[in-house]
């Protein structure tokens, strides 16, 4: 599942390298604020836990078994920031002391495995979460939907990475199809599992699971002669400051995704490698298929004016980015709206 | 800090390579791995001379061959995907053997076996002479946030505690007589999950109690943080140097 060395054009692995370095560094301000100087000790125990719930085996049918991925799991156990940090420091002790994963491709494979399992994997969550009726059982349906559903987009976002900067000659289309398909079923057993790992946590200590912190009731005291005092519950109070910190975590994904996406095609395409290379000497069969299927970037590449070609191909890469911002931001809004009824419903909740 | 527990991916040794300061070391191999990936795939003689390159540090850190074969079965999903290119890739097609294959998709495959083969056996050598806290300790010292690389520090602390408690309850479990052979065994797995998060998790927060107890304040203090002096530095380059002059004339030949 790591992504070797080779896999993508030294372009695309750096430029992802500097989207996972941006991810990472505001996830480690939000895991300071969601965890002060508890971070180093909690984190790394939670990334030694990723890595050896990685190792267990699980059987699917006769002889065939799969393993968890995690993201999604850890999102809904301590929170997207802490969950992107362990797994990414699994990713990196995997590839500096494994060789699992290419050095250069580490950046992918944060962005990857850890950045988009976590944050689609909790969006998904909050969101179904926010649907159903507040309960133990929304949150492991909400479990397992954000777990289902952060596979394939992984596998996607590879497929969209692969569009930009692969260095195999396939059909997008086909690599999308087959490689989103394979991926729902591997997320429908993800899902399966992170639900019920997620249950029996909640049964046993639910206020460890960090996407149940909704569940908590407040304390409340009562005395002999009948008076009851509700004690202020201290977990809430991160509450407010949640929306606050959504936004500079958007604008830097949002910065980002759109770095990524126009510099770096432009520059993928300007700078043609092998591959290219090969396809203009032989007469660029696959690129002229690939005109009738749409505006890839790689029946751009076969366009003879390089200025033409390099703005297109941002554009492209651009308005890709502006569609998905759409389409994820709708999801983190419905996440959002989530946080603000909760504090909305806080005095409901102390009347009853 | 130190891990303890030397896992078969370290050999000890005391040859100029294992000598070298782990930050010189990881600095290189990343090094190594962009100029290898920046190489076009046509320049065959390229890669002949960075398998070379990489031969000569094996040699001289006294890595047996058969070592860094048996650590690069690693890579073998991706052999399989690899192979799978010729058959599935676009473009012209050419008869080998009776079989239809892309020419393009013969040419990513050849582009990924080799420049993974590289960039694994460059982590291979760098782990097998790095003692894996000290390999921590460079990505520090080459300014990679101290937060991150504390929590791999501590990741890597309890890395075999965690292991072993998982081990341990799959002997608790198969010890009552549970094997796993299909889907229905899921739900047990799945609570031995659980039960290790929440033990994994309980011990991060004793580990920091016993951290506080012990008067922590925060930031862990810096251990050895001596100036490399310039020779390891040019010795742990050379290598990286070597490989971007080939890229460098690949690029401009191809």
């Amino acid at each position: 599942m790591h992504v070797p060395d080779g896999f993508f054009t030294a372009s695309v692995s750096i430029a992802a390298g500097v989207a996972a370095a941006g991810g990472v560094a505001v996830c480690l301000r939000g895991a300071r604020r969601e965890l002060d100087d508890r971070t180093a000790p909690m984190a790394g125990l939670v990334a030694a836990f990723v890595f050896a719930a990685q190792m267990l085996n699980f059987p699917v049918a006769a002889g065939t078994s799969g393993h968890l991925l995690g993201g999604a799991l850890a999102a809904v156990l301590v929170g997207p920031y802490t969950a992107v940090l362990a797994v990414t420091v699994v990713l990196l002790i995997q590839a500096l002391l494994f060789a699992d994963g290419g050095l250069t491709a580490l950046g992918v494979n944060i962005v990857l495995m850890a950045i988009v399992t976590a944050v689609v994997g909790w969006a998904v969550f909050r969101l179904v979460v926010r649907v159903l009726p507040r309960g133990r059982p929304a949150i492991v349906a909400g479990s397992f939907a954000g777990a289902l559903v952060s596979v394939p987009a992984s596998a996607l976002v590879f497929t969209l990475l692969f569009w930009i900067g692969g260095t195999a000659p396939i059909e997008v289309g086909t690599v999308a199809a087959a490689m989103g398909g394979v991926h729902v079923l591997i997320g429908i057993g993800e899902g399966l599992i992170t639900a019920l790992t997620v249950s029996s946590v909640l049964a046993v200590r639910p206020d460890l699971v960090y996407g149940a912190r909704s569940l908590a009731t407040p304390l409340v005291l009562r005395t002999p002669d009948g008076a009851t005092t509700t004690a202020e519950p201290s977990a809430p109070q991160a509450a407010p400051a949640r929306p606050r910190r959504l936004a500079p975590f958007g604008l830097a994904a949002l910065a980002v995704s759109l770095l990524l996406a126009g510099v770096v095609s432009f520059y993928a395409s300007g700078d043609p490698d092998g591959l290219e290379r090969v396809a203009e000497d032989h007469g660029l069969n696959a690129a002229e298929q690939e005109h009738n299927l749409g505006d890839s970037p790689l029946a751009d590449y076969g366009v003879a004016g390089v200025e033409n070609e390099r703005l297109s191909v941002g554009l492209a890469g651009i308005i890709g980015v502006g569609v998905t911002v759409a389409v994820g931001g709708a999801v983190f809004y419905a996440a959002r709206r989530r946080t603000t009824d909760e504090s909305a419903d806080a005095p409901d909740r102390a009347h009853a | 800090m130190a891990a303890g527990h030397h896992h078969r991916l370290y050999l000890p040794g005391d040859t100029p390579v294992h000598r070298l300061p782990p930050e010189c070391k990881l600095a290189a191999a990343v090094a190594f791995a962009i100029a290898v990936v920046a190489t076009p795939r046509t320049a065959l003689w390229a890669f002949a001379v960075y398998a070379a390159l990489l031969a000569a540090v094996a040699a001289i850190a006294r890595v047996p061959p058969g070592f860094l074969l048996r650590r690069m079965a690693i890579e073998l999903p991706f052999v399989a995907f690899a192979l799978a290119l010729p058959f599935i890739g676009l473009g012209e097609r050419v008869a080998v053997a009776g079989l239809s294959l892309s020419v393009e998709g013969l040419w990513a495959a050849w582009n990924i076996l080799a420049k993974a083969t590289l960039g694994v056996t460059a982590s291979i050598l760098l782990a097998a002479t790095t003692e894996p806290h000290r390999i921590l300790h460079g990505a520090r010292r080459l300014r990679v946030p101290s937060l991150l690389v504390q929590i791999a520090m501590f990741m890597l602390r309890y890395l075999d505690v965690i292991l072993d408690e998982m081990r341990r309850m799959r002997v608790a479990r198969e010890s009552r007589g549970f094997t796993a052979r299909d889907l229905r065994a899921a739900p047990v797995l799945a609570r031995s999950v659980g039960a290790l998060f929440i033990r994994s998790y309980e011990r991060g927060e004793r580990v920091h109690l016993a951290m506080l107890s012990r008067g922590f304040t925060g930031t862990l203090p810096a251990l050895d943080d001596r100036p490399v002096p310039p020779a390891a530095w040019a010795a742990a380059l050379s290598l990286p140097a070597a490989a971007a002059v080939v890229a460098a004339l690949a690029r401009t030949l191809a």
